[in-house]
């Protein structure tokens, strides 16, 4: 099968397999159904439509390379769109709102850092597990944005709204500009920073980060509070996509970005992950969902078909792990 | 004796590489008792697990009463009486002393319930069988040392046992536990059960062998009728040198104290632990296992949080139960177990030393100088000339004496002014094991003050400057080098 060194050296790395993924699913689907998956407006559609749960796949990211793991994503970009909208209601500002706007994303990001803060303080100063901590606060966020509407969607923002998610700048999609931004900064944070290294040594082995005195408890508590804020910036976009806020938005959206971080390489017990695998798992996903739907595939079928992606690459995962341990 | 239990010949494993056991050969007959003698590293431990069945040699022949056994899987080894006390011995600290001896017995009778009545007679019997009085119905866990080995015994026993293998069996024992577990051993060996001890301090239990086998690096170097050997030789082949333990190059006389520990406590572990520290010095802390050395290593470097005293540094408090403080002070600690503490396996070799410079080497932003780092880090391998191709591989890749090297390397970088080093050979071949003791020289030679935690005596006579003895949570003796024999030291750390 590999017959160039060029392939086989490719195909050695998690990100290199990945990357042919996506060529093939891309290359399928535009086969599949070539005028309209290959159209500018599928790209443009696309391009507006990832981005937001890309984000929120980057959250489950870094919360991953620690060993532990961040459900409360959802919920907490649910609360901080809400804060937002709020504001956005409430407060009449001048012109067609960017001032306003303003205000609502700073609520709303000191929202994210505020759960992200609570994650991070079960997390690391109380030990609870992250996956049943997490669990429990999403649960809260989403508890406190019904108390908070009655369950209803608010509506009527002012027009500057759209500015993150519904609007180009030079032809690109907003917030396909504001995800490359972010998967770069976190790349760089992960590769470049003490930080970054930092956080995936403690994922490979908590113990020995122990033992070599790592501040693990500072580290963790800014692992979550920066998961809480990449959550609330994908409640921004949400709500300005949906021109809406709402509780329940986005549910199916929290195992879209586990599934995403798992094919994308990261490793769900810590210590490895790198954001190019990520992207490329995001563009996979887009392609195959994009795809799916143009051929007529229902809705429901979809989340099988990612439940069942998702224990397949597990499957894969884990059964590669102990071939290369053996 | 023709009617050999259990033989092997040419038995040769590898892992990635390197060889763990060399074309090994000997045999047990039923009724005797072989001590298999090596240091850490020499392939003991591989041994037992190719009798136990739990991993396969890559050559060689193994027969258990005269048949010559296909692949072994631990269910065949079992079946074939062939059981394993680990150090850990395996059992069920919850559970009764009965359900533990009973335990193996009842599912290899495939019964699904469990028989209370025949589970305590069975427990009584075995119990009666090696004469020793335990009772029935307390839980495992509140058992002493020796009485848990002698569960495990017991266990073993329920099981018919044909040979039994003892793992490190005296690591944890006093000396007068380990009288009563040669009358044990004797009486087995009447039964009729055969015997493997296997230590690399085996000179207590030459008495009842009648056969000494020593490993080196996976071969046999040695193998005769345990008449024949003595503490000396047995050091002698195990080591591959007359090891006449040198005491260090002696300390200055106005060295000034760098540390001071004074009442240290934590309740239940250790108790009222006061000492001084000079630089220059090497101070070894030796005890039995579960003398409390582990915790009061760990309680100097922040692990474990004491409930009271004080540790001071060049004067200065350092802050109790805080890894992050301790460091910042300038103490460093290399951990007793590299593979879990020490190291993180997966990562590269670089960043497993620059994880402790991470602070030192970034910008007020964190952001990190990764040149100045690796070439900090590289610097590091070369100066404690760690044989490693590839610095970026994953540090599992190295052999146990390298990886030793990395860990030390990790905390020299951080020019530490003391450092605390549990365990600092253990699992690491004979020629690594001087190379770090020529390190720790050269560290205190440099004005660190180092603490050398250990129970191998040889290291401690040939790295300390000062001894002092751990017993039961206390400091209780303190001898300066030279002032005390291995045989004396050893007396001391088992009376």
């Amino acid at each position: 099968m590999s017959n160039s060194p060029a392939i086989s050296r490719l195909l050695a790395s998690t990100e290199g397999r990945l990357a042919v993924i996506a060529v093939a699913v891309f290359v399928f689907m535009s086969l599949l159904s070539p005028d309209k998956f290959l159209s500018a407006q599928n790209m443009t559609s696309m391009a507006f439509q990832f981005p937001e749960f890309a984000i929120l796949a980057l959250a489950m990211t870094i919360t991953m390379l620690t060993g532990g793991i961040d459900l409360s994503v959802v919920g907490i970009a649910n609360l901080s769109a809400i804060i937002a909208a709020m504001i956005l209601t409430q407060v009449t500002g001048s012109g067609d709102g960017a001032g306003v706007l303003m205000m609502a994303y700073a609520a709303a990001m000191c929202v994210g850092l505020l759960a992200g803060l609570c994650n991070g303080i079960l997390v690391a100063l109380l030990g609870l597990p992250p996956i049943l901590a997490t669990l429990g606060s999403g649960l809260i966020f989403t508890g406190i944005a019904i108390a908070l509407t009655g369950g209803s969607a608010m509506m009527g923002f002012p027009p500057a709204t759209a500015w993150i998610g519904n609007t180009t700048l030079l032809g690109i999609p907003t917030p396909l500009i504001v995800f490359v931004v972010l998967a770069a900064g976190i790349s760089y944070l992960l590769t470049r920073t003490g930080f970054g290294v930092k956080l995936r040594m403690y994922g490979a082995n908590p113990l020995a980060a122990r033992f070599a005195a790592i501040n693990i408890d500072a580290m963790l508590i800014k692992v979550y509070m920066l998961s809480g804020a990449l959550a609330a910036i994908a409640g921004m976009v949400v709500m300005s996509r949906a021109n809406s806020a709402k509780a329940d938005y986005g549910s199916s959206y929290l195992l879209l970005a586990v599934l995403i971080a798992v094919l994308g390489g990261v490793n769900p017990y810590g210590g490895y992950g790198r954001v190019i695998g990520v992207i490329l798992a995001v563009l996979s996903m887009q392609f195959l969902s994009s795809g799916l739907n143009m051929v007529g595939v229902s809705n429901f079928a979809r989340e099988l078909i990612w439940g069942s992606l998702l224990i397949f690459v597990m499957i894969v995962n884990t059964w590669r792990a102990k071939g290369s341990r053996s | 004796m023709t009617d050999a239990l259990v033989t092997l010949d040419g038995v040769t494993k590898t892992y990635s590489g390197i060889t763990a056991l060399d074309g090994v050969g000997f045999s047990i007959a039923a009724g005797e008792a072989v001590c298999l003698a090596g240091e850490n590293g020499s392939g003991k431990s591989t041994l037992i697990k190719i009798l136990a069945g739990v991993e396969r040699p890559d050559r060689g022949k193994i027969v258990f009463a005269g048949k010559t056994q296909g692949p072994l899987n631990p269910r065949l080894s079992a079946d074939a009486g062939i059981k394993v006390i680990f150090q850990d011995f395996s059992l069920f600290p919850n559970l009764s002393v009965a359900e533990n001896i009973a335990f193996s017995a009842e599912i290899s009778h495939g019964s699904r319930l469990v028989r209370r009545g025949r589970a305590r007679a069975l427990a009584a019997q075995t119990l009666s069988r090696i004469g020793v009085d335990i009772p029935l119905d307390v839980a495992v866990e509140t058992l002493s040392v020796a009485h848990k080995q002698l569960v495990a015994i017991c266990r073993a026993l329920a099981t018919k046992a044909r040979l039994i293998i003892m793992d490190e069996p005296t690591t944890a024992l006093t000396e007068r536990e380990v009288r009563v577990l040669l009358d044990i051993i004797r009486r087995l060996k009447a039964d009729g059960v055969a015997v493997l001890f296997v230590s690399h301090k085996l000179a207590e239990v030459l008495e009842v062998c009648e056969h000494v086998v020593v490993l080196r690096n996976g071969q046999k170097v040695a193998e005769g009728p345990a008449t024949e050997f003595d503490a000396a030789s047995l050091t002698r082949h195990m080591t591959g040198r007359d090891v006449a333990a040198q005491p260090p190059a002696p300390l200055a006389e106005n060295a000034p104290v760098l540390l001071r520990v004074e009442g240290l406590n934590k309740t239940g572990i250790f108790a009222d632990v006061s000492f001084d520290l000079h630089a220059g010095e090497v101070l070894a802390v030796s005890g039995l296992l579960g003398s409390g050395r582990t915790a009061l290593a760990k309680a100097l470097f922040g692990l474990v949080a004491p409930d009271g005293g004080s540790i001071r540094l060049n004067d200065r408090g350092v802050p109790l139960g805080n890894p992050v403080a301790a460091a910042e002070a300038g103490i460093g600690y290399v951990p007793e177990d590299r593979l879990t503490e020490g190291l993180f396996l997966t990562q590269s070799i670089v960043q497993n030393i620059a994880i402790g410079r991470l602070d030192a080497h970034g910008n007020a932003a964190g952001v990190l100088d990764w040149r100045a780092l690796l070439g900090e880090a590289g610097d590091w391998l070369r100066r404690l000339s760690v044989k490693a191709p590839d610095p970026t591989a994953p540090v599992r890749s190295l052999s146990g004496g390298n990886q030793q090297r990395v860990v030390l390397a990790r905390w020299m970088a951080r020019s530490p002014k003391v450092l605390i080093l549990n365990g600092p050979s253990v699992g690491v071949d004979v020629g690594s094991k001087a190379e770090i003791h020529g390190i720790i020289a050269d560290l205190a030679a440099s004005g660190l003050g180092v603490i050398v935690i250990s129970d191998d005596l040889p290291e401690v006579l040939s790295t300390a400057h000062r001894i002092l003895v751990m017993k039961d949570g206390r400091l209780v003796q303190g001898f300066a080098s030279g002032q005390v024999s291995e045989t004396e030291l050893a007396h001391r750390l088992a009376s």
